[in-house]
């Protein structure tokens, strides 16, 4: 509920802590700070957000409950979808430089992109920090897995994971939940990949399989975590961050304040708060905090930091080396999908499971035997599920097929009537989907800054992109290329479509594309090279810490966010230490 | 939680009733201290932001393909997917309302599919000096099948191919995303349960197992 006396009461506090951003990397500053009694603002720009709340729910509605049947015209990824915002949002545009591709997909309410997004919850591995003494590109992080692994450790037992301890040195144990049976699609592919040497193994989502807590209900297996969930069985930083620290009494929220700049003491160079814009009214206001933490998503992050200009930082606050907006790096992204004709006709029962992939491969190569450094991860698709726009779309590519009819005779492609109607029915299941995810190698070149010509519709200069893939990842989409075909083929399958090649750079997706953009204020020990200390404190202004994914040195083969989670919690649990010892 | 508190909630918003979001009422009331006066409240439907709701409704006003489009898009429909022993027919589905829509929706869809249908009408004239709508059954399968098979189609029927795969497209979508659709295809999730794993019996179809 909006209470227009938040915005004009919260300006006469001095709060313990100001928050930019209540999605992973905020709501976990957020839910620790209150926690240990910190009185924190936590500034959103987007409009609250609760998955349970009749509202906002989605989960469970068929898709004819959507006229246009659930397709994406107005949001990204369809109706039912919990992402508001997109990869374009009216009034808040964002450009590029050069030619050069970036997308950037931002979400604008409480909880950001953890409402939506796909669960995979891998922590990194101990290589992931120690990259450049492995391969001498990039560079190490200042810290290393066993300075993370208490805090991933408590991140696994607190929000809730399933998967499975094996062992592996790159990919380490956790604390899981028993993951859920694989389907009938990954199982084939498991077989399959078991004749190959590829690796298959229960993948890692932040999903009760079981119940952890009071205030959390178990999976009851909708497939749907990406409409959020209205019993909190996923995690979103909504529903297991934030509302438990609004419970604690210390936490005023402020939804629909879009930061502006974070605002400076001129004598002492330390930050003094944050000052924003109300997005419905346009009204101007300002918190006031002790500390700053910022945790807008990498992006926006850096936009902030390179638009707090004052005399005492002409180049944007905590940038006196310059490094902020560079390195900025999303994970590399290819796919192919195939149709596996031993599904065709299969019998028919609920398989929903969990709202993602029950399997997957983690990185098994070796890269010192490759012609690429760096490694990617497979997240497999498939199976019976509901039915929305776009399905039994190109038939026509289908069934002219030879043996893909029931009696084995070939027919026409496309057609109509009776028998086109029992093509359907054959196929239903019978696809399966391969995406790799891979990391690429941070460069100094790939940078976002500030155009310095556009401003959005509240005032605020936008960020402007440079990104180009090099032939690191370029190689690197080629071999996923290459072991999708060969995983499909083993199942006995028809890959889908002309195999990319060459010209589409093997079919890597653009950057931005796979949405996991970090790195735009790398940590490091040299203040000269980077922008924030071990402890994501900024090297030049020691009350402002950095709390999503913009310290990241670089992506490793892993899903960014159980490690802004992680991070995040480490960082506040250090302001925490901080405080108690007055050296804050 | 219990489960039944958050089915709970679950059941009232898949009966489809439409909700006055209060954050939504709340910043009406916000944006008023102008002195403005507002237009009537827009109903916000549940799972709906306030921007969407409005654009829903203006696309719901606006009108588009007129009663003769439609008329043939029903005819067309069900020659794609009629009725059979299994289930009904795509106008029976309700695919009609739903390419009416989609085409406002999708704006780049309305010159294929009302110029497809005129092309589709200059066939029929053609042929039959009649409209689609106007001749019989099988002079429709006539012209139907010069269209539907894209591989051996003539030449000289290629935008008439291309209007009848984006018709078996939107036909295909439109029933199988609707109630009559999915019962057909026997989907049967989209509800509470416990996902044990696959059933037995198809393990052993496939010759497939938990155990290694
Ligand atoms: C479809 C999808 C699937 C994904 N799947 C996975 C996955 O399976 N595994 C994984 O690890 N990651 C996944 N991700 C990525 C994951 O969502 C992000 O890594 C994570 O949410 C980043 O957390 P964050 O706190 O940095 O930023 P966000 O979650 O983006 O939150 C930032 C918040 O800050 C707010 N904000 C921004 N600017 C301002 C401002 N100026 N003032 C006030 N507030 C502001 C935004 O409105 C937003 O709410 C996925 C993302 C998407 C979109
Ligand atoms: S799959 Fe499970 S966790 Fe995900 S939304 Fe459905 S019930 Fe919730």
């Amino acid at each position: 509920m909006i209470n227009n006396s938040i915005y004009i009461q919260s300006q006469q506090e001095v709060f313990d802590v100001v928050i930019v951003g209540s999605g992973a990397g905020g709501g976990m500053a957020a839910h620790t700070l209150t926690k240990a009694g910190a009185k924190v603002c936590l500034l959103e720009a987007g409009q609250p957000f609760d998955p349970a709340d009749p509202k906002y729910i989605t989960q469970l509605k068929w898709p004819y409950e959507s006229p246009r049947r659930g397709t994406g015209t107005t949001r990204a990824f369809g109706d039912f979808d919990a992402a508001y915002g997109g990869w374009e949002i009216d009034g808040e545009p964002y450009t590029r430089k050069n030619g050069t591709k970036f997308d950037w997909f931002r979400a604008r309410m409480v909880g950001g992109r953890t409402n939506h997004w796909g669960r995979i919850s891998l922590r990194f591995g101990p290589d992931d920090f120690k990259r450049k003494s492995i391969d001498g590109l990039g560079d190490d992080w200042p810290i290393g897995y066993d300075d993370m692994k208490p805090f991933y450790d408590k991140i696994d037992k607190m929000l809730g994971v399933f998967g499975t301890n094996e062992g592996l040195r790159n990919d380490p144990d956790g604390f899981f939940l028993p993951p859920p049976k694989p389907r009938l699609h990954e199982l084939m592919i498991k077989k399959a990949n078991k004749a190959l040497g590829i690796p298959t193994y229960p993948s890692r989502l932040s999903i009760l399989t079981k119940s952890i807590n009071n205030e959390r209900g178990a999976c009851f297996y909708c497939a749907q975590c990406s409409r959020g969930c209205s019993a909190y069985a996923d995690f979103s930083s909504s529903s297991v961050l934030v509302k438990p620290a609004m419970a604690t009494g210390n936490l005023t929220l402020l939804p629909f304040a879009m930061a502006r700049e974070v605002m400076t003491d001129a004598a002492t160079g330390l930050a003094t708060g944050v000052s924003y814009v109300h997005t419905g009214t346009l009204q101007e206001y300002s918190v006031r905090g002790k500390i700053v933490m910022l945790a807008a998503s990498a992006g926006e992050t850096a936009r902030l930091l390179l638009n707090s200009k004052s005399s005492r930082f002409p180049d944007g606050i905590a940038n006196s080396s310059g490094v902020v907006g560079k390195y900025i790096n999303d994970s590399t992204g290819a796919s192919r999908s195939a149709i596996i004709p031993k599904l065709f006709d299969r019998k028919v029962y609920n398989e929903d499971g969990v709202g993602g992939l029950h399997v997957y491969t983690p990185w098994w190569g070796d890269n010192k035997k490759l012609d690429f450094p760096r490694g990617y991860h497979i997240e497999y698709g498939g199976g019976m599920g509901m039915p929305s726009y776009g399905f039994g779309w190109g038939i026509e590519g289908l069934n002219g097929k030879e043996n893909y009819t029931r009696d084995g005779l070939r027919k026409a492609a496309g057609g109509y009537g009776a028998t086109l109607k029992e093509d359907y029915r054959r196929y239903y299941g019978s696809y399966v989907g391969f995406s790799g995810r891979g990391e690429p190698v941070p460069r100094e070149d790939n940078y976002c800054e500030i155009d310095p010509n556009v401003v959005d519709k509240y005032g605020i200069p936008v960020v402007r992109f440079n990104y180009k893939w090099s032939d690191y990842e370029i190689k690197q989409a080629k071999h996923m290329q290459d072991t999708f075909e060969q995983i499909i083929q083993e199942m006995g399958g028809d890959a889908l479509g002309k195999k990319p090649g060459a010209d589409t750079n093997y079919g890597l997706a653009d950057p931005g594309r796979i949405i996991h953009e970090v790195g735009t204020a790398r940590m490091g020990n040299n203040s000269s090279t980077s922008v924030v200390n071990s402890n994501c404190q900024a090297h030049d202004v020691k009350n402002l810490f950095l709390a999503d994914s913009s310290p990241f040195v670089s992506q490793g083969d892993k899903n960014a966010t159980w490690t802004i989670l992680a991070l995040s919690l480490r960082t506040s649990e250090y302001i925490i230490d901080q405080r108690k010892k007055a050296n804050l | 939680m219990k489960r039944r508190d958050y089915l709970k909630n679950i059941g009232l918003s898949s009966l489809g009733l439409a909700v006055l979001n209060p954050d939504a009422r709340a910043m009406e009331q916000l944006e008023n201290t102008n002195g403005v006066p507002k237009a009537a409240a827009l109903k916000i439907p549940g799972g709906r932001t306030k921007d969407e709701a409005e654009r829903d409704a203006k696309l719901m006003a606006e009108v588009f393909l007129n009663k003769h489009e439609l008329d043939t898009i029903t005819i067309l429909s069900d020659i794609i997917i009629p009725a059979d022993k299994k289930s009904g027919s795509a106008s029976q589905s309700g695919v009609t309302g739903f390419i009416e829509f989609i085409v406002k929706d999708k704006p780049e869809l309305k010159t294929p599919v009302r110029g497809g249908l005129r092309w589709l009408d200059s066939e029929s004239n053609r042929r039959f000096s009649k409209l689609f709508t106007q001749i019989t059954p099988a002079q429709r399968i006539n012209i139907v099948d010069d269209i539907a098979y894209p591989e051996k189609a003539k030449k000289q029927f290629s935008q008439g191919v291309n209007f009848f795969t984006l018709m078996r497209n939107l036909t295909a979508t439109g029933f199988y995303t609707s109630r009559i659709g999915i019962d057909d295809l026997g989907y049967k999730g989209n509800t509470p349960n416990e996902w044990k794993g696959v059933p037995a019996d198809v393990l052993k179809q496939y010759g497939l197992s938990y155990d290694d």
